[in-house]
């Protein structure tokens, strides 16, 4: 027989570090379907035939964000044969609030008790065999990070898969709540039972005013007017709303459960220890220095200690293995274009952006360390005062700065946002963010317009580029992600260090998830931007590009560049190949001029832009127009369908010549 | 008096919870209930949001939230 597992748990609970414990590497990384929500799947180590699911980290199963549906879903739904509840230790009152509700599932339920370790060596405990006799739930102390107690929890796994039984009902509810559930259940049992949902979960759900679950049951209009007059006389009974007294009625069974069963003395080290930490990393004057340091150092190492060697030595990999292919095709006589094919097309372009790997794995591995370690919910409470202006919140601000050295994982590191509105909207203004990639853009345009000026178009650029999210987000805010903000209240996670395990699996699966890229997405889009540049309308192969299908694209798309101050079909075919990657701008506006050497581009150039204000609108044009092929496949990736992510690219295009047509046609009434 | 208006430092009991939907039924969850006794520890370099201790746990939440939450019996626990 086949079973199916549901892991389940509070955030900062050793949630995935638990799941590497028990599935070892063997995972599999998807989305919940409709949503963007990340689904892991793997097998239970030495156990092939148990599958576990690691669902969302969650606190409760309230009807408002799409992490605690997808949970609810998955359990009523997909019918697990058990649920695995990892609950920390060190902070039980409030990880028991989501066990309570999940017990109210009905499925056989196992509960991890995690962090025992910290637990006991800051002399507290707790009764582990009473807690199990209170809960009516088997109970194992774990210690996830260290690997303890991991295989005596599998067996308790595999009793209770093959043979458990569902939780008993918790007595948590007393009087007017226990009446009214009571009642409501009479009403609603044949719909609960119609749906496959568990009576007295549904029931707690409809005296909390769940409208999912109301919709799920079908429950008609003379039934909720009853409803509505049961929970109405309890609010008055107990002179509380519905909400506020089953969350107080569960917390005040919690309390009652941990008094008989934890002894505390103290917080424990990990506690104490992260009060010092903070007393640094959130100083008023210094927690904002120490963190761009940090920030400033990760992309010291990233962008010029570790990744360029790196890159190099992989590109050198590359290069090798194109001189051997091309050798060899030309030894066996194989035709002009399908080596060509191989070469400037596969070769090339997705050698171009495999270049990318050794940057985005580096940035991983230091990004897991700042999300492991707890500093990432650090950098959220700095930072969200400044970014809650344009309708985000601090989670945000981490992958919005990495989008300064590179989009793909910048975006792709929204995974971590908890509020699926702020990762979208994150995702469409991270690309912003000039990225490195379009430093030789800057480059080659200030060199040939503004050659004593360097360095101040550059921060104005920069700038703009901020300012232009800003302002994005402002309109977005207030148009297409009006309204269901989810609010800033997160856990500030006791530090710990983060475990080699979890930071290379980490890194591993973002490697993965950019190859698989590479070969499908980013492989497609190089061979087309190949053909378009290699062949013209007869589809003969061309010796000089300004003959070929793209050239003539350009040119029909030049005249949409006359506000912006240039017409010139060089330009736009140069801004078509930078879609592959930001450099070809620059590679393809020098095989198009033919020019010879920085000079010759630069007179080139001259001859291209009339003025150097329609040199700076090309530039701005180029910095915010939509992002590359790579950026663009973690896009699509991340809103989970095409459709979002090229309405995302067209908005970013948009905005790119609104941005480049206001500094030409401004900037024209001061120049002249 | 409302959360928003202790000091670092100072600590009180709630007495109710206000505001609505998502966002009170997530301070509810997180354990911010009638009677449970909560810890203001700093303020956010940039004077927002605010940290808080509750039930053996640290909890960070923008002040504008905190002022929907009543407090009494509000004492210094601490030096800030």
């Amino acid at each position: 027989m086949k079973y199916l597992l549901a892991l389940a748990g509070n955030q900062n609970s050793g949630k995935t570090t638990l799941f590497n414990a028990l599935t070892g590497s063997n995972q599999h990384v998807g989305n919940f379907p409709g949503v963007t929500v990340e689904k892991k799947e793997g097998q239970i180590l030495k156990h092939k035939d148990m599958s576990l699911v690691d669902l969302p980290g969650i606190y409760s199963l309230s009807p408002y964000t799409s992490e605690e549906v997808v949970t609810r879903d998955f359990i009523l739904k997909e019918n697990p044969q058990a649920i695995i509840n990892i609950v920390d230790a060190t902070n039980i009152e409030r990880n028991l609030y989501l066990t309570l509700q999940l017990m109210e599932l009905g499925k056989p339920m196992v509960i991890a008790l995690n962090m025992m370790d910290e637990v006991r060596a800051s002399g507290n405990s707790i009764d582990v065999k009473k807690l199990s006799d209170h809960l009516g739930v088997p109970v194992i102390p774990i210690a996830a990070s260290k690997n303890e107690g991991i295989s005596d929890l599998i067996t308790e796994i595999e009793r209770i898969a093959s043979n458990g039984t569902p939780p008993p009902k918790l007595d948590f509810c007393v009087g007017e709540v226990h009446k009214a559930i009571h009642s409501i259940a009479h009403i609603i049992e044949d719909q609960a039972k119609k749906a496959g949902y568990p009576l007295r979960f549904a029931a707690t759900k409809m005296v909390e005013g769940d409208s999912i679950t109301a919709d799920v049951l079908g429950i008609t209009q003379s039934q909720m007017h009853i409803i509505h007059h049961i929970v109405r006389s309890m609010e008055t009974a107990l002179q509380t709303d519905r909400e506020a007294a089953l969350a107080d009625m569960r917390y005040t069974y919690i309390e009652k459960i941990c008094a008989e069963c934890v002894v505390k003395h103290q917080e424990t080290h990990e506690q104490l220890r992260s009060e010092k930490i903070d007393r640094l990393l959130t100083h008023k004057y210094l927690g904002i220095p120490i963190f761009l340091l940090i920030m400033l150092l990760i992309f010291a190492l990233t962008f010029s200690v570790i990744g360029p060697p790196l890159q190099d030595l992989l590109q050198m990999g590359i290069d090798f293995i194109t001189g051997v292919l091309s050798d060899t095709m030309q030894t066996a006589n194989v035709s002009p274009w399908l080596r060509s094919l191989v070469v400037d097309g596969i070769c090339a372009g997705v050698g171009s952006v495999l270049s990318f790997l050794p940057i985005i794995v580096l940035l991983f591995f230091f990004l897991s360390l700042l999300e492991d370690s707890g500093y990432m919910a650090r950098v959220a409470f700095v930072m969200d005062k400044l970014l809650r202006k344009i309708g985000l919140s601090g989670r945000s601000f981490v992958p919005m700065l990495i989008g300064f050295g590179c989009s793909v994982p910048a975006i792709m590191a929204t995974r971590t946002l908890s509020s699926d509105r702020d990762r979208k909207m994150t995702i469409v203004l991270t690309p912003f963010m000039s990225c490195s990639a379009k430093l030789p853009i800057y480059g080659m345009i200030t060199m040939a317009f503004f050659p004593h000026h360097a360095a101040l178009v550059m921060i104005t650029l920069y700038v703009t580029g901020i300012l232009v999210a800003i302002l994005s987000g402002l309109l977005l805010k207030n148009t297409l992600f009006k309204g269901n903000s989810v609010p800033f209240v997160m856990e500030l996670p006791a530090y710990r260090l983060p475990s080699g395990k979890s930071v290379l699996l980490h890194m591993w699966q973002k490697a993965k998830d950019f190859l698989r890229k590479a070969f499908t997405i980013i492989f497609l889009a190089a061979i087309v931007i190949w053909f378009l540049q290699s062949f013209d309308w007869s589809l003969n192969l061309v010796a000089d590009s300004a003959d070929s299908i793209l050239a003539s694209i350009g040119s029909v798309i030049a005249p949409i560049f006359i506000p912006l101050g240039f017409n010139d079909w060089r330009a736009s075919t140069a801004l078509i190949a930078g879609f592959t990657a930001k450099e070809a701008v620059v590679s393809t506006l020098t095989v198009l001029t033919g020019a010879v050497g920085e000079s010759g581009l630069s007179m080139a150039l001259q001859g291209i832009f009339p003025t150097s204000l329609s040199a700076f609108a090309f530039l701005a044009f180029a910095i915010l127009y939509m992002p590359c092929v790579a950026a663009f496949a973690a896009t699509k990736r991340e809103l989970g369908s095409y459709h979002a992510a090229i309405g995302a690219a067209a908005y970013q295009t948009g905005v790119a010549y609104v941005v480049a047509l206001l500094i030409f046609q401004i900037g024209r009434l001061f120049i002249g | 008096m409302t959360l928003d208006q202790l000091k670092p430092g100072e600590g009180g009991v709630i007495t109710s919870i206000g505001g609505e939907g998502a966002l009170r039924r997530h301070l509810l969850d997180m354990g911010l209930t009638p009677k449970t006794y909560v810890e203001v520890r700093k303020v956010a370099p940039m004077g927002d949001p605010i940290e808080l201790f509750l039930r053996s746990y640290v909890l960070s939440l923008r002040k504008d939230d905190a002022a929907k939450i009543t407090i009494a019996e509000v004492k210094q626990v601490k030096k800030p």
